[in-house]
C-alpha cells in the first residue's frame, strides 16, 4: 500500500472549467451542464512555444498550473508524470495525411510536437524545471498507470509529483477506430507528507482480480468518465470534491485495478 | 537505490538476432547501417534495418497485434533463452507479480501510415484490418509483450522519445521498491516508419552518410530499428555474487527546447550526477561511458561538455550508434545491453565511422576497440522534449 497526500487539483473539461467550478459540480452542489472545453493558451510559455502549442499542451499546462498554484508549490521543484492514451492526435493525423501525399513535407514543429512527451517538454520549458519527468501510456488504463507511477515516485523517491492526465478526440478517420468523446485534462499535486495545504490522504494499492469500478452518479458525467481515458480519474476528483471519506476502484488491465482509499485531511 | 539483479537479457537489431550477433559485430566492427531501402522512402540516407520482419508474423493467437513493431518485439523475445527465463521466473514469482515496463517512441505508427493509404474511397474509413488498440496505441507494445509472455503484473509504456527505454529501468526499480511487483521485464522496441525518417529529415538532423558520432565533420543521425529486453529481480545473497546489476538511475529535464539539447549540457550533467548519486558512486568508479552520441552537431557538443564536466577526460567513452544507428525509443535498453556486454567480455567498444574526433571535445573518446577490465559503466539516453536518463550498470564494487 502506498500512502500519499493530495495538495492541489487541476481540472479542465467540457462544462468543468477549472477545479473551483468543477468541484461544485462533482460534489453535487451544482448541476452539470456540458459545454465545450474552454481551452486557452498558457501565458507560462514563451511566445514562440505558445504559437506551437496544440490541444494536449494547452490542457496539460492549464491543469498543471492550476493544481500547483493551489498546492503553493514552486514549479521548479516538482517532478512530473504525464499520462495520455493518445498524445497529440491532431498532429499524428496531420503527419499521417502528409505522408500519403507527395512531396512528404512534414513540418519540423509538427514532427517534434508529435512525440508522446511533447506536453512534458513544453511544461518543463514553461516551468523552468530540471526535475525528472515521464510520459506514460496504458490505453484505457492510462490514468491508473499515471497514478500508480506517481504514487511510487512519492513513496520511494519522496518526490513531490504533479500527475497530469489529458486526452482529446482523434480527428476522422481515426475517431471511428478509437472514439474519445471530449477534451479533458486533470492534474493532481501529490506528496509524501501532510501539510497545511493537504486536501486528502490517498492509500493506493494495485490489486489483482475483478471488482466493479467506481462510476459517476450523474449520467452525463459517467458518459464523460467512460468516453475519455483521462476522465477515468473523475471518481477520485469527485471524492476529493465531496470532502468525505471514500473507497474507490479504478480499473487497470486484465481484471486488475487500483484500490484507492480517500481520507480528507 | 537498492541494486537490482539483471538476470537475463535479449537483443535484436540490424547486427543480428541475439546477444552473440551484436557482440560479434562489435568485435569485428561490422556496421548494420546500409543505404536506405525501406517501403517507398525517397530519402538519401542510411538506415539500420532488421532482416526478415516483412515475412515474420506474431503468434497466431495474438494476430490482432501483428505489425512491424510487435514482430520485432517477438523476434527479440525468442532470442537468448529469454522466454525460458521468464517461464522460470513465473514459477518463482506469481505471474501477476512481474511487471512489464517498456519504452517506445513511435510504437506501430507505420501501421497507421500504411492504413491511411487504404482509406475507403467512398466513406474515408480506415481499412477493417486496422487494429487501433493492438497496434497504433502507444501501449500496444506492453500489451503484446505481456500477453506473449503470459505476464499479468502492472504494465505501461514510457514514451519520452529517445530516453524511453532507459527510463523504464527507473520505473521498474520504483515499482519493485514500492512492493507493487517482485520482478519486472523492462526494455523497448522501435521500428522503422515514415514519420521518423521524414520528420528527422525535416529538422535537418539526418545524415546522408553512415552517422559519425563525435566526429569533427559529423552531420546527423542514421535511423535504425531494434529491440531489447531484460529481466530485473531483487538482489539477494544468493543471486548477487558475480551478477550483473542495475546500480543507479538518474533522470532530468533540460527545460530548454523541444528538439535541441541544452547547449551547456545542463540536463545531461544532472542525469549523470543523479545516476552516480543513486548508485552511491563517484565519477572515478566508472570504467566506460556509452554515450548517447547521436552524431548531430548539437547533441554531441552538449553531451561532450556535460561528460567533461562530470568525468573530465579520465573515462573511456564512445557512442555505438555507428553500429546500430539511432534506435530512438529502443536506444536506451540496446545500449544498456551493449554496456553489459562490455563488462562481461572485458572490452571498450570504440566508434564506427568516426574518422577524426571533434577537437572541441575534452573527453577520452575512443575510436578503436580495446581490451580492458570493466566493472561499471554509465549509459546515456537523451530525448526530444529535453528528457534525459543515465544508467549505471555493472558488478558490485
Amino acid at each position: 500500500m502506498m500512502r500519499l497526500y493530495v495538495e492541489g487539483v487541476g481540472l479542465l473539461g467540457p462544462g468543468l472549467d477549472g477545479w473551483t467550478a468543477g468541484r461544485a459540480v462533482l460534489s453535487g452542489a451544482a448541476v452539470y451542464s456540458a459545454a465545450p472545453t474552454n481551452l486557452r493558451a498558457s501565458e507560462l510559455l514563451p511566445a514562440a512555444e505558445r504559437r506551437r502549442a496544440g490541444v494536449p499542451i494547452k490542457l496539460a499546462l492549464a491543469v498543471g498550473q492550476e493544481a500547483i498554484l493551489q498546492a503553493g508549490r514552486d514549479k521548479q521543484t516538482v517532478a512530473t508524470v504525464f499520462t495520455s492514451s493518445g498524445g497529440d492526435n491532431d498532429n499524428v493525423h496531420a503527419i499521417n495525411s502528409i505522408l500519403v501525399t507527395a512531396p512528404r513535407e512534414v513540418s519540423p514543429t509538427r514532427f517534434h510536437n508529435s512525440v508522446h512527451n511533447a506536453a512534458a517538454g513544453y511544461w518543463c520549458i514553461a516551468a523552468g524545471t530540471h526535475e525528472p519527468s515521464t510520459s506514460l501510456c496504458a490505453h484505457d488504463a492510462s490514468f491508473a498507470a499515471g497514478l500508480l507511477e506517481s504514487a511510487a515516485q512519492v513513496t520511494v523517491d519522496d518526490a513531490v509529483v504533479a500527475l497530469i492526465a489529458y486526452d482529446h478526440p482523434h480527428p476522422e478517420p481515426m475517431h471511428k477506430a478509437r472514439p474519445i468523446t471530449a477534451v479533458l485534462g486533470m492534474g493532481l499535486i501529490l506528496a509524501a507528507r501532510k501539510n497545511e495545504r493537504s486536501l486528502a490522504m490517498l492509500e493506493v494499492d494495485f490489486v489483482s482480480g475483478t471488482t466493479p469500478e467506481t462510476v459517476m452518479q450523474d449520467v452525463a458525467l459517467e458518459a464523460l468518465r467512460a468516453g475519455v481515458p483521462a476522465a477515468r480519474g473523475l471518481p477520485l476528483l469527485a471524492a476529493l470534491a465531496s470532502g468525505q471519506s471514500a473507497q474507490l476502484c479504478i480499473a487497470y488491465f486484465a481484471g486488475h485495478h487500483l484500490n484507492i482509499r480517500v481520507t480528507p485531511c | 537505490m537498492q541494486p537490482l539483479v539483471i538476470s537475463h537479457t535479449t537483443i535484436a537489431n540490424s547486427l543480428g538476432l541475439g546477444s552473440a550477433a551484436t557482440l560479434a559485430s562489435l568485435h569485428t566492427r561490422r556496421s548494420g547501417l546500409v543505404p536506405c531501402a525501406f517501403e517507398d522512402v525517397d530519402l538519401e540516407t542510411y538506415i539500420a534495418k532488421v532482416d526478415g520482419l516483412d515475412d515474420h508474423r506474431v503468434r497466431a493467437d495474438l494476430s490482432a497485434f501483428d505489425c512491424r513493431n510487435n514482430r520485432l518485439a517477438q523476434l527479440c523475445l525468442e532470442q537468448d533463452g529469454f522466454v525460458d527465463a521468464i517461464t522460470a521466473a513465473k514459477d518463482h514469482y506469481a505471474d501477476d507479480r512481474i511487471g512489464v515496463f517498456l519504452g517506445s517512441s513511435t510504437s506501430a505508427i507505420l501501421q497507421a501510415e500504411l492504413a491511411y493509404r487504404r482509406l475507403d474511397p467512398q466513406t474515408g474509413v480506415l481499412p477493417p484490418d486496422f487494429h487501433y488498440a493492438e497496434t497504433l496505441n502507444t501501449y500496444s507494445l506492453a500489451g503484446f509483450v505481456s500477453r506473449y509472455l503470459g505476464l499479468h503484473g502492472p504494465s505501461f509504456v514510457v514514451s519520452s522519445a529517445c530516453s524511453s527505454s532507459a527510463k523504464v529501468f527507473a520505473n521498474a526499480a520504483r515499482m519493485m521498491a514500492a512492493g507493487v511487483c517482485d520482478a519486472a521485464v523492462v526494455g523497448g522496441v522501435d521500428s522503422l516508419c515514415l514519420s521518423t525518417l521524414y520528420g528527422f529529415n525535416s529538422l535537418g538532423l539526418m545524415s546522408r552518410f553512415p552517422c559519425r558520432p563525435y566526429d569533427a565533420e559529423r552531420d546527423g543521425i542514421s535511423i535504425g530499428e531494434g529491440a531489447g529486453f531484460v529481466l530485473l529481480e531483487r538482489a539477494t545473497a544468493a543471486n548477487t555474487p558475480g551478477a550483473m546489476l542495475l546500480l543507479g538511475v538518474g533522470e532530468s529535464s533540460d527545460a530548454y527546447h523541444m528538439s535541441t539539447p541544452h547547449p551547456e549540457g545542463l540536463g545531461a550533467r544532472l542525469a549523470m550526477q543523479r545516476a552516480l548519486a543513486s548508485a552511491g558512486l563517484q565519477a572515478c568508479d566508472i570504467n566506460y561511458i556509452n554515450l548517447h552520441g547521436t552524431a548531430t552537431k548539437s547533441n554531441d557538443a552538449s553531451e561532450g561538455r556535460a561528460v567533461a564536466d562530470v568525468f573530465g577526460a579520465s573515462v573511456p567513452c564512445s557512442s555505438t550508434k555507428g553500429w546500430t544507428g539511432h534506435l530512438l525509443g529502443a536506444a536506451g535498453v540496446t545500449e544498456a545491453i551493449i554496456s553489459m556486454l562490455a563488462v562481461e567480455h572485458g572490452f571498450v567498444p570504440g566508434s564506427l565511422n568516426t574518422q577524426r574526433v571533434d577537437p572541441a571535445m575534452t573527453i577520452d573518446y575512443r575510436i578503436e576497440n580495446s581490451a580492458g577490465s570493466i566493472s561499471r559503466v554509465l549509459s546515456n539516453s537523451f530525448g526530444f522534449g529535453g528528457s534525459n536518463c543515465s544508467l549505471v550498470l555493472g558488478r558490485q564494487a
